[in-house]
């Protein structure tokens, strides 16, 4: 056990199950970077360093960069995971899946179903969401709501090195698609991550603050900014429940209901999007399945119904803050019991 | 290339079948019993065997929303298949993925594919495990002309050159696009010359003449097995029927669909042509005809007896595990 | 005139802070070592802090409901005898609090990181406390525990001798191969464990499986081990609960794990998110599972036990001590019945199947008595 960055938990979840199972390939733009160049191999090793070092270890036959060719790309792993290998590939950043989605969401999807069964997927998609980088409407959206609502998609947010590890190999491992979250601002978040390999369970949430106030769920990055105002409000004598959901499909919304129950109040921040993102998702299942818990309305703290902007100061206003979360919170500790009509 | 007695054989049936099948489907389409949206291969039977008489079962194929010829073609169960079209239970794919979806993996067949363009990166991940794992093994996509313009084509198409796969990009130009013609929307012309600029031989063939496609498919599939990348081969035949049944073809004549049915069935070439070489005989052939014409009979009848699945079977099957 | 001041002890390795739950004195109360002074509550487990002197209890400083760091000021103890001025605590806090840095200096006693060393090729992983020229007490949890169960006794006890507590092979961080997976194949890797310390004579202390495992250790190697400590110990009766067996290796989640985790404890309420996610965390491991299945087949069949190891006790020269809880609802305390004469039974009330957690200064007091 030692200290692993979110990026160090990946490439270790990568190297362990490509030397456990020759099936599992990496193949994207640049994940070794330098092929056809002057200069070094390995030059990349992804844009932010997280395949880094395995083209060593296993070749360019299991490391493959492409061309710039997002559709050849998700075709090609959907092609190559019906037929007998566990692809890992990459979608550099979540914002190019706008020229190939068809291959995600008409092809690797719904081969299981539209076979009648018979099609397995075992393909991983790893890509980059994430605002707060000055890198603007194309570059920096977390569009994760988007495959969400594909059936036949598993997505996975992981907020945490520990948590990095163990479903980026369950990722691997699972029998589905998979597209796996990383978010841009947490590839250095470090924290304590086994050597050995370990697989966590899609589906299933993680507690990250105990409490019996509020209850804040939130993905990836927001996992941070709770936790941040939970521990602020704990010292004042407010207790705040945070839960990551780690996966948004399958969501674990039997952990969220009885943390609703316990607490009564609902806070959700949510990247994803103002409009029929996750918070919304997740409000309108609380309402339904739990309204009898609530002791006041669900608060949704989200981006705004905009594209990403550039300036510092427009984009600063555009990420879900811990102070518009603590408002939140705070808000919804002063709103009266609801008053149920006889 | 030469081909034994045993091999025309097999081509004729497989041809003659896929004729069968989708003249039986026009007809069984008119009773409405046929739920959702039919396209036809006839007159395109060539392209499909003469490709699929180089592949074994262990070899994959993409197809297209066209799909019913390169199913037969790849020796995909028919009575599955015609269950499958009529959405019952049995079907290939257990009645969820219908005529636009027919897929069966354990015989290669990658699916029909209802997006245009959609199969071509596909077939480049079935060479590329064949590739990874070393089985010799190769990959096929079928695509059209329309699917020909579609950038998935030209992004699969140049990864495959890149990455040195064994693939064979068949790009059946039937003349049109839906109700576009292909000398309009092709901006070159030249389906095969486009392929060859990606940097990987391509031919233009004769799509009626089984005879020409299986000499070029043999050669781009033999080249793939040795590891000599990609090749692509334009296939030109005409289709018998509209776009998809009930299109009434006002994008052309009624002399030109006259035409093709009378100098561009490539069934009747095909015969015409062994039985004049005297390799194989009327009377052969004959009883393929009887043969396939009974599979067809009882293909439909076990079809319209099954029963859909029950509506418990909704919800099944989106995920191996959730 | 000494002031003494009762701090936030730290239970294990990952506890940072604790949060008074209740206090079971009052200023002006005079008290004895080992009294109960209050509850305090991590994240994974809430226990009693017991005072470590003798005195009167002259301040309290940290109210219910407040989180300190480890280490941090709970309350000021005046030695037996001492009548301090309130001036005089007053100057003692704050002279404390001036100097207390969190997460500064290690307490006396306090474990290191774990340590490994290879046995026979198989990785161990343990804890090490204390020094001194005693004789070592190496600890040995039960199945599907680790070195970390011990985390209310190991540094107590390692006041007075080292003390060892490792991870048995399939557990924690040691390798997750057990082999055959029996009694015989664990002692015998305890015993490599001794001989790669250089340990020739320990004190051994097992708990429910890791009881069978020092028992066999003992029967193998009688010259090796200078007492025996069984807590709620396998190796002594016929029957475990297979149902906890079988809910413990098939759990995935937080929801499957909580209710077989509650049969550990009378107490059930001290089974908390924490406690489950650490668990989880050693059974999402590679291999875990199927070590676990090994040893369940090999060591506690349809839920009955293969060691019968009652005959090691017979020796009046080895002290031996057994301790049970009577709620234990794993192995029943009733394998306590009909031992010889010489071996000291405790069993103790309101106490499940873990009483060096749920009863951890009572535990740790006869552990103490026993060892000398």
């Amino acid at each position: 056990m030692a200290r692993k960055t979110i990026r160090e938990a990946i490439n270790e979840a990568l190297r362990q199950e490509m030397a456990r199972d020759p099936d599992v390939i990496i193949i994207g733009e640049d994940v070794s970077g330098g092929a056809g160049g002057s200069g070094e191999e390995d030059a990349y090793g992804g844009v932010m360093g997280v395949t880094k070092g395995l083209i060593g270890e296993f070749g360019r036959e299991r490391v493959i960069d492409t061309p710039i060719s997002e559709s050849a790309i998700m075709g090609a792993a959907a092609g190559a995971a019906t037929t007998g290998l566990r692809p890992v590939a990459e979608l550099m950043f979540v914002d190019f899946v706008g020229v190939c989605f068809d291959q995600i969401m008409n092809q690797a999807a719904k081969f299981r179903y539209m076979f009648g069964g018979k099609a397995r997927t075992p393909m991983v998609l790893r890509t980059m969401i994430g605002a707060g980088f000055r890198a603007a409407a194309q570059h920096s959206q977390s569009l994760y709501h988007l495959f969400t609502a594909v059936p036949g998609l598993k997505c996975v947010l992981p907020s945490n090195a520990y948590d990095a590890k163990g479903l980026m190999i369950q990722a691997i491992r699972d029998d589905d698609p998979v597209i796996f979250f990383e978010h841009k601002a947490l590839y250095d978040i470090a924290d304590e991550v086994p050597d050995e390999a370990y697989t966590i369970p899609f589906g299933e949430a993680n507690f990250t603050r105990e409490g019996d106030d509020v209850t804040i769920v939130a993905f990836s990055r927001m996992v941070h900014i709770a936790n941040e105002v939970a521990d602020k409000l704990r010292r004042e004598g407010v207790s705040v429940e945070v839960l990551d959901p780690r996966t948004s499909s399958p969501l674990d919304t039997d952990s969220i209901l009885e943390s609703v129950e316990k607490t009564g109040r609902l806070v959700i921040v949510d990247e994803s999007a103002a409009r029929c993102g996750l918070a919304g998702d997740i409000a309108g299942m609380v309402a339904q399945e739990g309204f009898d818990f609530l002791r006041g309305p669900i608060r949704q703290v989200t981006v705004p119904h905009t594209p990403v902007p550039f300036a510092p100061t427009l984009e600063d206003a555009y990420i879900p803050s811990p102070a518009k979360v603590e408002a939140a919170v705070r808000q919804l500790l002063d709103t009266k019991p609801r008053r149920m009509s006889a | 290339m030469t081909f034994s007695e045993s091999q025309l054989l097999d081509a004729y049936r497989r041809m003659r079948t896929i004729r069968d099948f989708e003249e039986r489907i026009h007809t069984e389409n008119t009773t409405g019993d046929i739920p959702g949206f039919v396209h036809l291969y006839a007159g395109q039977e060539a392209i499909a065997t003469g490709v699929c008489l180089h592949l074994s079962e262990k070899d994959y194929i993409g197809s297209t929303h066209r799909g019913h010829g390169h199913c037969i073609a790849k020796l995909c169960d028919v009575k599955g298949m015609m269950k499958e079209i009529f959405g019952k239970q049995g079907g290939l794919c257990a009645g969820k993925g219908g005529s636009m979806h027919i897929a069966d993996l354990s015989q290669g067949m990658l699916g029909a594919n209802a997006i245009v363009g959609g199969n071509p990166p596909l077939a480049v991940g079935a060479a590329l495990t064949a590739k990874t794992k070393q089985t010799r093994h190769c990959a096929v996509s079928f695509t059209g002309d329309g699917g020909s313009n579609q950038g998935t084509t030209f992004e699969a198409m140049n990864m495959a050159v890149v990455l040195q796969l064994p693939v064979l990009f068949v790009i059946e130009n039937n003349g049109y696009g839906e109700g576009t013609g292909a000398d309009y929307a092709v901006g070159s012309k030249d389906i095969a010359g486009r392929a060859a600029g990606f940097g990987m031989p391509a031919v233009r063939v004769d799509g009626t003449d089984f005879f020409a496609v299986a000499e070029a498919a043999g050669e781009a599939i033999e080249r793939a097995r040795n590891g000599g990348g990609p090749s692509a081969i334009e296939a030109v035949a005409m289709r018998f029927y509209g776009h998809y049944e009930g299109d009434p073809q006002t994008y052309r004549s009624a002399e030109e669909l006259k035409r093709i049915r009378e100098d561009s069935d490539c069934l009747r070439i095909f015969r015409t042509r062994v039985t004049a070489e005297g390799t194989l005989s009327e009377a052969q052939l004959d009883a393929i005809d009887a043969e396939v014409a009974e599979l067809i009979d009882e293909a439909v009848a076990e079809a319209r007896a099954a029963d859909y699945p029950p509506v418990s079977e909704l919800t099944t099957d989106v995920y191996v595990s959730y | 005139m000494s002031l003494h001041a009762v701090k936030v002890p730290k239970w294990g390795l990952s506890m940072e802070e604790g949060a008074v739950v209740e206090w079971h004195v009052a200023e002006g109360d005079d008290i004895a070592v080992g009294d109960e002074l209050l509850e305090v509550e991590t994240s994974k487990i809430a226990n009693a802090v017991e005072s470590p002197v003798a005195g009167r209890v002259v301040r309290i400083v940290a109210q219910p409901g407040e989180t300190l760091a480890v280490g941090g000021l709970l309350a000021v103890i005046a030695a037996a005898g001492g009548s301090p001025s309130a001036a005089e605590i007053d100057d003692f806090v704050e002279a404390f609090h001036a100097n207390f840095v969190p997460g500064g200096d290690e307490e006396e006693g306090a474990t290191a990181g774990p340590q490994t060393l290879d046995v026979d090729g198989v990785r161990i992983s343990y804890l090490a406390a204390g020094s001194g020229e005693a004789i070592p007490l190496v600890l040995v949890h039960g199945f599907g525990g680790d070195a970390n169960n011990w985390l209310f006794n190991l540094a107590e006890l390692a006041i007075a001798r080292p003390v060892f507590a490792l991870d048995l092979p399939g557990h924690g961080a040691s390798t997750k191969t057990v082999g055959e997976g029996s009694v015989a194949s664990l002692a015998a890797t305890l015993l490599g464990f001794l001989d790669a310390l250089a340990i020739p004579r320990a004190h051994l202390a097992g708990h429910s499986m890791g009881g069978a495992v020092v028992l066999e250790a003992t029967r193998r190697a009688p010259e090796r081990v200078a007492s025996l400590a069984l807590v709620a110990s396998a190796g002594l009766g016929g029957l475990v609960n297979g149902e906890y067996l079988r809910g413990f290796i098939a759990g995935q989640s937080r929801r499957d794990m909580k209710p077989v985790l509650a049969q550990l404890f009378c107490d059930p309420s001290l089974v908390s998110r924490d406690l489950i996610e650490d668990i989880l965390k050693y059974k999402r491991l590679d291999g875990v599972t199927a070590s676990l299945e090994t040893l369940s087949a090999g060591i506690f069949p349809g839920g009955r036990q293969t060691a019968a190891l009652r005959g090691v006790l017979d020796d009046p020269a080895r002290p031996a001590l057994v301790i049970w809880g009577r709620e234990d609802r794993i192995v029943s305390s009733d394998d306590a019945h009909g031992l010889p004469g010489h071996v000291r039974v405790e069993v103790l009330d309101d106490v499940g199947h873990m009483p060096h957690m749920e009863a951890a200064g009572q535990v740790n007091r006869l552990l103490q008595e026993h060892l000398g």
